[in-house]
């Protein structure tokens, strides 16, 4: 099964080391069901994150979730939002591509 | 002593003290007029590579930027060529540069001819130049005490932050617990962890230094709307700016920060350092502080920096002149993808197949190779991009002195 790793112990994101489909295995143990698919990279929740409350990934808030977020579910740009970067948001979700700039 | 502490090879030694692990001739040309010349000069020609500056009207960063790298320690000699026309003079930079004493020569393209007589009297300079620095440069022992590196991200991604910049953090531990140096630039991914890099500050002065810098990075990437932080990035599963930042900033490994240095400057004593790139407050703005990987390659290597380690999670195929880039990567399947441009695969880690402490023992291995003169893949596949812009930056105070590393 697929691995993925809560940096710290206060983080409620944990990164996949490798693709997963449907359940990954914490390193440091425990399993978490997964809502979709998620890649080799990105984050899923470990538990549910309400609107407004901070993402926690070393220790530290990366950002903050901009809709309610499930355990489970895949954490990316879909739904959490940097507190600095006001273009955070305007990317596309899989490819991160801008789209908040006219190609006219 | 552990193993990098022990390494040693052989270097050539430069006058002001420092020691080189390349032996090189530098062209610099003044204008982007003079750029097809400068590349024809250097064409064919062994340990002969190009920098330049693009723009007609001078600047003060420019200049002190390209006289940083022309007396690199690298570098053993320079030929400047102009167009004719423009503000940056290349007669000062050679002046400048003897000055350090090393043999460097200028010329303006429009006093001599055109392309092909320039091209000629170039190409005998160069040559003329390579048989004294191959003769005369004295060749010394050199260690990790010796060394200066700098680390730079390009294209992060969710295995950066895990062990690609941790692997290449506790390679800087090992290097400053030996006695040299190591420099990150990116301050611009330092963004969101403003109390952790405080906490890192070996002083008082130091913090303030930090905070400074810091403070000045987050009004900037405000006020240009610009954080550091791409597509690819987003891509390979960062989400945020504050998210890749934590990732970045574990290449600065563990050890107490010395303290800010600006572009150009070097390390003014052995350790931890943190290189200012962003511009300061100017009736001109100029742009993104880093526009690309290139540029803050560059103002590492102005540091100082005889070797660059460049930690890429989605990949890359740039290289740099001047110093020696290898290239580390945290993405296992990155490295079998792009295998003729990766030198080190820190996925290997992830994989469970070696400790980071493993790892970073394997990487000073493999810098110790490259000083002593293997090269490292970008280098022998011929990468020698550089990117010199207009910028502003207050004159650093080059001279601080020297203090014990204690």
């Amino acid at each position: 099964m697929t691995t993925a790793f809560q940096v710290h112990a206060d983080d409620n994101v944990a990164t996949l080391l490798a693709d997963a489909e449907r359940e990954v295995r914490l390193v440091g143990g425990g399993t978490v069901a997964l809502n979709e698919p998620i890649a080799l990279g990105h984050k899923v929740a470990l538990s549910d994150i309400a609107a407004g409350a901070a993402v926690g990934k070393y220790g530290i808030p990366i950002g903050t979730a901009s809709v309610g977020i499930r355990m489970g579910d895949w954490v990316h740009l879909h739904n959490c939002a940097s507190r600095f970067d006001e273009r955070s948001g305007g990317f596309d979700g899989v490819t991160g591509a801008s789209k908040d700039m006219v190609y006219e | 002593m552990n193993e990098v502490a022990a390494r040693q090879w052989q270097a050539w030694l430069r006058p002001d003290g420092r020691k080189g692990v390349r032996n090189l001739v530098l062209v610099i040309y003044t204008v982007q007029c003079a750029a097809h010349v400068a590349h024809a000069i250097a064409a064919g020609e062994e340990d002969v590579q190009v920098i330049g500056f693009p723009g007609c009207y001078d600047n003060q960063y420019a200049i002190r930027l390209v006289l940083a790298l022309a007396r690199h320690p690298n570098v053993g000699a320079v030929l400047s060529v102009g167009l004719g026309c423009e503000y940056t003079q290349p007669a000062r930079i050679a002046e400048a540069v003897a000055k350090s004493g090393r043999p460097a020569d200028a010329f303006f393209i429009q006093d001599v001819g055109g392309t092909r007589s320039s091209t000629e009297k170039g190409k005998a300079i160069v040559r003329s130049l390579r048989e004294r620095i191959r003769r005369e440069t004295p060749r010394v022992a050199m260690g990790f005490a010796d060394l200066t590196l700098g680390a730079e991200c390009g294209g992060s991604d969710g295995t950066s932050g895990l062990v690609g910049n941790p692997v290449v953090g506790r390679l800087f531990d090992q290097v400053v617990d030996a006695g040299g140096s190591a420099i990150c630039e990116e301050i611009v991914e330092m963004i969101g962890l403003k109390d952790i890099i405080l906490a890192r500050a070996a002083d008082e002065r130091a913090r303030a230094e930090l905070e400074a810098t810091y403070d000045k990075a987050e009004r900037y990437c405000r006020e240009v709307r610009q954080y550091s932080v791409s597509p690819g990035n987003f891509a390979g599963g960062l989400t945020t700016i504050e998210e890749k930042s934590m990732g970045a900033f574990a290449k600065s490994g563990s050890r107490p920060i010395q303290g800010v240095i600006k572009v150009g400057e070097s390390p003014p004593w052995p350790g931890m350092w943190v290189m200012d790139s962003v511009p300061d407050p100017h009736f001109m703005q100029f742009g993104y502080t880093n526009p690309n990987d290139t540029e803050g390659i560059m103002d590492l290597i102005s540091g100082g920096s005889q070797i660059v380690l460049f930690i890429t999670g989605r990949g890359s195929v740039i290289g740099s002149p001047v110093a020696p880039l290898i290239k580390v990567t945290g993405n296992s399947r990155t490295y079998a993808r792009m295998q003729e441009d990766m030198d080190f695969d820190a996925g290997r880690v992830l994989a469970g197949e070696l400790s980071l402490d493993e790892a970073a023992g394997e990487l000073a291995a493999m810098v110790a190779d490259v000083a002593a003169g293997t090269q490292s893949k970008p280098e022998a596949l011929g990468h020698r991009e550089y990117f010199v812009m207009y910028k502003h930056q207050d004159t650093p105070e080059l001279d601080r002195g020297c203090r014990s590393a204690a």
